[in-house]
């Protein structure tokens, strides 16, 4: 499953100006409904659904990077979000590090393979280097949006 | 293959496959053993203590995995982690 696949693309965000994880969940998630990928009234919802998810072990997986999600039934189908912070963002990550790239994911109760696609995706565009970089550099969606476009392109496929 | 090293094929039970919190639970255990483990899957081999290297092989349920340690503690840790899998990442009373 490839970024363009899952990515709502209108709520990219290089800047993020949350400093701590709820902030920063909220506001990815407040993104994904300004892009209309994502329902006014499920908000309060989604936001605590994830929150209860990182309670049972931080989705921050190391090398600067989170993987925050849940289900939830008010997706017909895997909807998700790439945000950056350049400061890096207290995550309670795996391995201690602040983190600053996440990549919000939301799927529908009954679609355990697409979410297990879309995180092999992530980590396995995560393992090059330059990808991770050249995103934490990133100053603009327009510049994610490219690097997205690129790794799906195999630009950075190993 | 070394005297040292030990291998198992374990099969992925639980409904969501081996998603970031089994992962999570994966690599902890892995981690207290001195032994490398590295997972393979359809051929893929990766590293058993790193949770981006785990998530790549996308397991879903019914997945089988070969799991292969070695080191001094290789048959400790391959009995611990299928013990992981016969418990379907069951931790405290949750199942993942």
């Amino acid at each position: 499953m490839k970024f363009g696949d899952f990515v709502s693309i209108d709520a990219i965000r290089a800047q993020l100006a949350a400093d701590d994880k709820e902030s920063a969940i909220r506001e990815m998630i407040g993104a994904l409904l300004e892009a209309g990928s994502i329902a006014s009234g499920e908000v309060e919802s989604i936001v605590k659904a994830i929150m209860k998810r990182e309670e049972l072990g931080s989705t921050g997986i190391g090398r600067g990077v989170a993987v925050p999600h849940t289900k939830h039934p008010s997706v017909q189908r895997l909807v998700g979000t790439v945000a950056v912070s350049s400061e890096g963002i207290d995550f309670n990550s795996l391995d201690g590090e602040r983190v600053q790239l996440f990549f919000l994911l939301i799927s529908p109760p009954d679609r355990p393979g697409d979410h297990l696609r879309a995180l092999e995706n992530i980590s396995r565009q995560l393992r090059d280097d330059s990808f991770c970089k050249f995103l934490k550099q990133a100053k603009s969606p327009s510049d994610i949006r490219q690097l997205l476009d690129e790794a799906d392109n195999n630009g950075f496929a190993s | 293959m070394a005297e040292d090293a030990v291998f198992r094929t374990v099969v992925v039970n639980n409904p969501q496959g081996l998603h970031a919190r089994p992962a999570d639970l994966f690599v902890k255990l892995a981690s207290q053993y001195q032994a490398t483990i590295e997972v393979i899957k359809d051929g893929e081999r990766v590293d058993g203590k790193s949770i981006l290297a785990i998530l790549t092989l996308a397991a879903v349920q019914g997945t089988q995995l070969r799991i292969e340690a070695n080191g001094p503690d290789a048959g400790a840790a391959l009995e611990a982690i299928a013990d992981l899998f016969q418990r379907d990442f069951e931790v405290n009373g949750i199942v993942e």
